[in-house]
């Protein structure tokens, strides 16, 4: 088997002056606060001449990556980057989301950490909360090359935060980034948010992220957060995509792991305007596991990407990538899942799946499995299913005395129940099964897939 | 309570007639077990009763206490007390049975005027009726009938009909595929249910269960029509003989 090379056409950014204009700004904002010698200088130069160079990804057509999805309006729309445009505050922010005082709750605002809205940090030892600036794989883990989103994220380097968990030590709350978008009433808010983050050997931490919109203002976000797993180190780590219907989403999460290391990831994502999650583990030492699963929401003309992919360099490693769709509308959702086994990762146990709910003729969901194994004794499973909700099971709800709506809805809990009874919260469980709800009359209303009636 | 008259009924996509005029009465307090052979149309029967979209009614009428149910869907149908335990329950992933039971008690109390029951009260009685139908009790707590074996499905079908306690209760096949230990707390189910109000309509190929569930009426389907009626003895004739007569003579 040949890896295959595919010549990327180059694409122009169509206000490219705009996006120098707000990169020039902000280095020159970065230089008179001092902070010109930032170690992170390069990097942010890097990511400016690498989005310069590829652009947003609009050419699609021998793109593997960006096959199916259409960034043509990304590139239309003028993003700007900048302070926050709104004030809210906490309880405007706890209406929304949970932030419990049992967490550790990091708020982001437009992309910078604003500590007035986070609680306040460092009551454990050993649990430490840093700029991006002191991870020692900052820009190797999520790199630049060819990819618009980590350059425009690197270019716009902040602050960021960086979680360093020591040797052994187990972080004792629930680290919750919160990355809230206030909008622009005059244009389009682009956020460019970075977090980092390190468990040392045998350490253990729960990482939760939400995403959420103040406004129903269109905005481009683009966060990055690179993740370095020591050995025998354990990351629960949780992500709610809750953007506004308007926004575009692109999220990257690089993962690197060490012998022993586990790490588990459970993701919910509501339909955004464009969604995209990306997610990369690398399994580098022996004995590794990657938990990979997820559950997307779409309806109207929402549409959901996820690029998952897994690379096994080292031996005796498991990894499991598991999403599910439910789709209604003329929503559109895409599962781009890849395992790689190197040839000298024998007795890989990969498994892959996607299974979609279809409640509409109009949705479609593209699959995408992507096996590449380098390696001759290695077990290695996939599947992808697309269908629409059973009718003799709608019946036999039915039968029992609850009307279509109602079975439908339970049909649809039923299906994502599976997921979402991973995440390892009990808060955050019942706000997502909240989410669902709430999202169930917009989901229903735009199902024209009947099963009795 | 239930009439059937003159019912003709054809499968919605093939539009193949399957029900050719059928004619039944079923008074309260009365089990009739309605056999055939395969490919009779048993099955089909008790389906367009409860309104299984994937039959359509094209002559004839279905009463319950006077009224039409033709038009009603299925869960109207519920709300008017009747029940189809179902030949192969479907699985349904994520959903409880406790949850699911609650949800449809509460529906069809509701569509009654009635109040809910409390969670409390719906416990004690959902937990009295897993006893009752010898069901893991461990089972019910995963999802509905999802990796249930054929035996345990037909016992949650007995479990739900325990707890919504219908007036009109339809039972396709029940007792297909169970052994005689979930044969026997079938029957067991059916007879500690039977009184004045209550009326079963027990479709089955075999007479084994009428061993234990005696019927008031035994009605004979053959093609899609009822070729004989008679008392329990029908049945017992049926065991000895087959349905070869009934095939003959069509």
């Amino acid at each position: 088997m040949t890896l295959n090379v595919v010549e990327i056409p180059t694409n122009v950014v169509r206000h490219l002056d705009l996006y120098r204009q707000d990169w020039d700004d902000f280095v020159a904002a970065q230089a008179s606060n001092g902070v010109a010698t930032n170690p992170v200088n390069e990097l942010r130069n890097v990511g400016w001449r690498e989005f310069e160079r590829v652009g947003f990804p609009i050419h699609r057509r021998g793109n593997e990556l960006w096959k199916y999805t259409d960034l043509r309006g990304i590139d239309r729309a003028e993003f700007r980057s900048g302070s926050p445009s709104k004030t809210f505050d906490r309880n405007e922010l706890a209406a929304k989301i949970p932030l419990p005082s049992e967490w550790q709750n990091l708020v982001f605002v437009d992309g910078r950490l604003d500590r007035s809205h986070s609680d306040s940090v460092g009551q454990q030892a050993g649990v430490r909360f840093d700029s991006v600036s002191g991870f020692a794989d900052l820009g190797k883990l999520a790199q630049c090359a060819d990819n618009a989103f980590v350059s425009l994220n690197s270019a716009f380097l902040d602050d960021g935060i960086f979680v360093d968990v020591d040797t052994g030590v187990s972080a004792s709350k629930p680290i919750h980034l919160v990355f809230v978008t206030t909008g622009l009433d005059d244009g389009h808010r682009a956020v460019y948010p970075r977090v980092a983050a390190s468990i040392g050997p045998g350490a253990e931490a729960m990482l939760i992220e939400t995403h959420v919109s103040m406004s129903d203002a269109a905005h481009l976000s683009a966060p990055v957060i690179e993740i370095s797993l020591a050995e025998d180190a354990s990351l629960k780590h949780y992500r709610a995509q809750l953007d506004n219907e308007n926004s575009y989403h692109f999220a990257t999460t690089r993962v690197k792991q060490s012998s022993g290391s586990n790490y588990q990831s459970s993701s919910f994502s509501v339909g955004c305007s464009i969604g995209r999650n990306d997610v990369f583990t690398h399994l580098a030492g022996e004995h590794a596991v990657s938990t990979l699963h997820g559950v997307y929401l779409t309806t109207n003309r929402q549409h959901q990407d996820n690029e998952i992919s897994t690379t096994h360099s080292a031996p005796h490693c498991t990894s499991d990538q598991y999403y599910k769709g439910i789709l209604s509308g003329r929503s559109r959702a895409v599962f781009s899942g890849k395992i790689t086994v190197e040839r000298g990762a024998q007795k890989t146990d990969a498994s892959q799946k996607d299974l979609n709910l279809l409640l509409s003729h109009g949705a479609e969901v593209d699959t995408k499995p992507s096996l590449e194994i380098y390696a001759d004794d290695v077990k290695c499973g996939h599947g992808a299913t697309a269908g629409y909700v059973d009718e003799d099971t709608l019946f036999y709800l039915q039968s029992r005395g609850v009307d279509y709506d109602t079975a439908q809805a339970m049909l649809i809990r039923g299906f994502a129940a599976e997921i979402i009874s991973e995440f390892g919260d009990d808060t955050l469980r019942e706000f997502l099964e909240n989410q669902l709800d709430e999202l169930m009359p917009a989901l229903q209303i735009a199902s024209d897939t009947i099963g009795t009636a | 309570m239930l009439k059937i008259e003159n019912l003709h009924a054809v499968v919605t996509d093939s539009e193949e007639e399957i029900l050719k005029g059928i004619d039944l009465e079923v008074s309260p307090g009365e089990v009739h077990a309605i056999m055939g052979p395969n490919g009779s149309g048993k099955s089909t029967l008790a389906n367009v009763l409860m309104g299984k979209p994937s039959y359509s009614v094209t002559d004839g009428d279905i009463t319950v206490d006077g009224e039409s149910i033709v038009e009603l869907m299925p869960d109207a149908r519920a709300h008017l007390g009747m029940f189809l335990a179902m030949q192969y329950p479907s699985e349904v992933p994520g959903v409880r049975p406790w949850q699911f039971l609650k949800a449809a008690k509460d529906a069809i109390d509701n569509a009654n005027g009635q109040s809910k029951m409390s969670v409390r009260a719906f416990s004690k009685l959902f937990d009295e009726k897993v006893t009752e139908t010898g069901i893991n009790p461990d089972l019910i707590k995963r999802s509905l009938n999802e990796g249930f074996s054929g035996g345990e499905k037909k016992r949650n079908e007995m479990l739900q009909m325990q707890v919504l306690a219908p007036r009109i209760a339809i039972m396709d096949e029940t007792d297909s595929g169970l052994d005689i230990d979930a044969l026997q707390a079938v029957a067991d189910g059916v007879n500690k249910m039977r009184s004045p109000d209550r009326s079963f309509v027990i479709v089955t190929h075999y007479q084994r269960l009428l061993h234990y569930v005696k019927p008031d009426v035994v009605h004979i389907l053959v093609n899609g029509k009822i070729v004989e009626t008679g008392g329990a003895p029908l049945a017992e004739k049926i065991e000895a003989t087959g349905y070869r007569d009934y095939l003959t003579v069509r």
